[in-house]
């Protein structure tokens, strides 16, 4: 065949071309943004799947590892085999920190889909399967191994990082369809209305956006009465982080509501019978929907960002919730980091997880809109 | 213009009044007062429980006002407020102006300090991304922005101590080493504090300088494509003669406008910050006084940090106006 027919082909398909089969292909050249979906992905993933993950129970603590650091993980023992070494817990006599050696000659093999502490995956199907641990038949003293190192409760910090996830991202989507809902019923009703509507509306995004949100914020978190349950706590900080959020996404709105209104196919719909519902939502919604993703998606690293930044000042989410902020708190002071250092490993996975949002959202945005190449 | 101003200035006081309404019911929002836990902590000696320590109590509810209905609370402090006096802090037991005063100069120092670390960095840099376009150096820049945009400044902090303690064996945090922080106001004490500033300014400025390297370079890339610049370096003028003289200068317009945004916005910001690098500023003292329930002072702090957002944003809506002729002929 030769080039210009090829030409003409993808010309056609373009022409037939669905608006999201559009927005793909333009998702596609964007590499960073190819990259940053994967990564969002793979986080997902390993929040479902944490328990398979974790190498041992995050809650599970054991004095007698505590603030152990990261272990050495051994390749060769004459052939290719990693394995970590058996572990001699004492106490400097002068600081009475804990010190930990290691025996020359051990040798605790690391496996693949080893058994494990039991759990339920997706709550039903009971397992004992994990990604990778030790044999703990073959290990009298039954202690996983602790690659990330432990916190002061000798609770291993990879599995409580995976964890972690679960909270952390979380709180980042419903936070996120929280601030959507307000941001459309508000927004749309503000748009399509106009009058007296529109300037309520208007006069409480303003207020909200020049009230200086982050003391306030500290203000309402410092307000969530301390016993409640763990799930009411996880709400509570969720509506209180979409409060501030939803007003962006509400001006968005607005804006592409008065755009259309005075549309033709609007008014044919109008004309047609159609309620004002289903003008809004089947009509004039579809038109920016994709436009609405993107900045969706730009939020969540904001929450992320947000929970993780209250919980961190003890505000937010508390023990035993595990969220990456949560974890976090013990690295809040200099002695801490000085003498402790992997305790602050939580902050790697909160900044890589709000790059790849961002990345994703990037790209969404430029695939998004229909005037780009 | 004047119809505009009285409009958001009377917007603005409404803000205020809805924030102070909103701060001090949320405040008193958690179970128990000032009072329940003074009386556990210091009445201990005198039986918790018994007759004297009730006594105590009522006392001291009485003197401070908390046996009435929190509406008769909020108009006290309210209509003094209104002129400057903020009511007496029951936590450091002192007049909330007091304290705060000391500290918000503080928070503003560090506020200025992270606005001239922005724009010394964001302008140059913005200005040779643009003029770099689709070259590696471009590239390379708008990744290192896209990273200094994702990192959470509290984050970074963290970061800058742990490397600051390691590799520098020098403890970041705070503003003055310790000598100084009692001492009266001092050249020595000047010069101490400048070695200290420029960690919270490149904590709290890393976001700010990616997004204005970003906005910079977008605006100078509109310029740089214009008639004029094609007609300036077609008459021979040096090529850093051609960008600098008229270009750079449109660009910065909309930098300078919104300089207003960003004082608010470094303030309200910093409140985290602050807290991680045990800095002297306005965000340890809320958060301190809101864990001990210290009504006015905690209400006080959140209303000052509004007004000063409100002031701020029209502040820069005046000098938008200023600035730019196209927004004046908007609002009229």
């Amino acid at each position: 065949m030769a080039d210009g027919e090829m030409d003409l082909l993808e010309d056609e398909q373009v022409f037939v071309a669905g608006q999201y089969q559009l927005m793909w292909w333009r998702f596609r050249k964007h590499r960073m943004a190819l990259v940053g979906a994967a990564v969002v992905i793979l986080f997902y993933t390993s929040a479902v799947f944490a328990d398979f993950i974790a190498i041992s129970d995050p809650a599970k603590s054991d004095v007698d590892v505590a603030y152990l650091s990261p272990q050495t993980i051994h390749w060769f023992d004459g052939g290719f085999s990693p394995h970590v070494k058996e572990l001699i817990g004492s106490r400097d006599p002068d600081t009475f920190k804990k010190v930990y050696t290691t025996k020359p000659d051990s040798h605790i093999p690391i496996m693949f889909l080893v058994r494990g502490y039991e759990y339920k995956l997706f709550g039903i199907i009971k397992l004992d399967r994990h990604l990778i641990g030790i044999d703990e038949s073959q290990n009298e003293e039954r202690r996983a191994p602790f690659f990330l190192g432990t916190d002061v409760q000798g609770r291993d910090m990879w599995s409580r990082m995976v964890f972690g996830t679960r909270v952390s991202l979380t709180i980042g989507l419903i936070g996120v369809a929280l601030s959507l809902f307000l941001g459309v019923t508000l927004g749309s009703m503000s748009g399509y209305y106009g009058g007296i509507v529109d300037v309520v509306i208007q006069r409480i995004i303003e207020i909200t956006r020049s009230v200086p949100t982050i003391p306030l914020w500290i203000a309402l978190a410092a307000s969530v009465p301390r016993d409640w349950s763990m799930i009411r706590i996880y709400f509570a900080i969720t509506i209180l982080i979409a409060l501030f959020v939803w007003t962006d996404l509400g001006r968005v709105v607005r804006g592409r509501f008065l755009a259309l209104r005075e549309e033709d196919f609007v008014m044919a719909a109008k004309i047609g019978g159609a309620s004002d519902v289903r003008v809004i939502f089947r009509h004039m919604l579809p038109n920016f929907a994709s436009h609405l993703i993107a900045s969706t998606t730009l939020a969540i690293p904001f929450m992320i960002i947000s929970e993780t930044a209250l919980s961190f000042l003890g505000l937010g989410l508390r023990a035993p919730a595990i969220s990456w902020g949560v974890l976090l708190q013990q690295a809040q002071n200099v002695q801490t980091v000085a003498i402790y250092p992997w305790l602050t490993l939580p902050a790697v996975p909160v900044t890589v997880a709000v790059l790849a949002f961002n990345f994703m959202g990037d790209g969404l945005r430029d695939a998004a809109d229909p005037y780009g190449n | 213009m004047i119809a505009f101003m009285t409009r958001r200035i009377l917007l603005g006081l409404f803000t205020l009044w809805v924030l102070s309404v909103v701060a001090f019911i949320v405040i008193t929002l958690p179970p128990g007062d000032f009072v329940d836990d003074y009386v556990a902590n210091l009445i201990g000696d005198a039986g918790f429980g018994t007759p004297v320590a009730a006594l105590l109590e009522e006392n001291l509810r009485k003197e401070y006002g908390l046996d009435r209905p929190l509406i008769i609370q909020y108009y006290k402090w309210a209509s003094k407020a209104a002129f400057g006096d903020f009511g007496f802090s029951v936590e450091f037991q002192r007049p909330v102006w007091e304290i705060v005063s000391d500290k918000l100069l503080m928070t503003i120092i560090v506020a200025g300090a992270t606005i001239l670390f922005t724009w010394t960095l964001a302008i140059p840099i913005g200005i040779y991304a643009a003029v770099r376009h689709r070259k590696i150096e471009d590239y390379a820049l708008t990744f290192v922005g896209f990273i200094g945009l994702a990192i959470p400044d509290f984050l970074l902090a963290l970061a800058l101590m742990w490397i600051g303690y390691f590799y520098f064996d020098f403890s970041i945090g705070g503003l003055n080493t310790r000598e100084y922080v009692t001492a009266a106001w001092s050249m020595g004490k000047v010069v101490d504090m400048l070695s200290h500033l420029w960690i919270p300014a490149i904590v709290l400025g890393t976001s700010g300088t990616a997004g204005l390297i970003r906005i910079m370079r977008a605006n100078l890339l509109d310029e740089l494509s214009k008639p004029y610049v094609v007609t300036a370096r077609a008459k021979g003028l040096k090529e850093w003669r051609v960008v600098i003289k008229y270009p750079v200068r449109v660009a910065l317009n909309p930098i300078v406008s919104t300089a207003g945004y960003l004082l608010p916005f470094l303030i309200s910001g910093s409140v985290i910050v602050s807290v991680v690098l045990s800095l002297p500023t306005i965000g340890p003292l809320l958060l301190r006084a809101l864990l001990a329930e210290d009504l006015f002072m905690a209400s006080s702090i959140v209303v000052i940090l509004g007004a000063m957002t409100i002031v701020g944003t029209l502040l820069s809506d005046i000098l938008l106006m200023f600035v730019d002729p196209r927004i004046r002929m908007v609002k009229n």
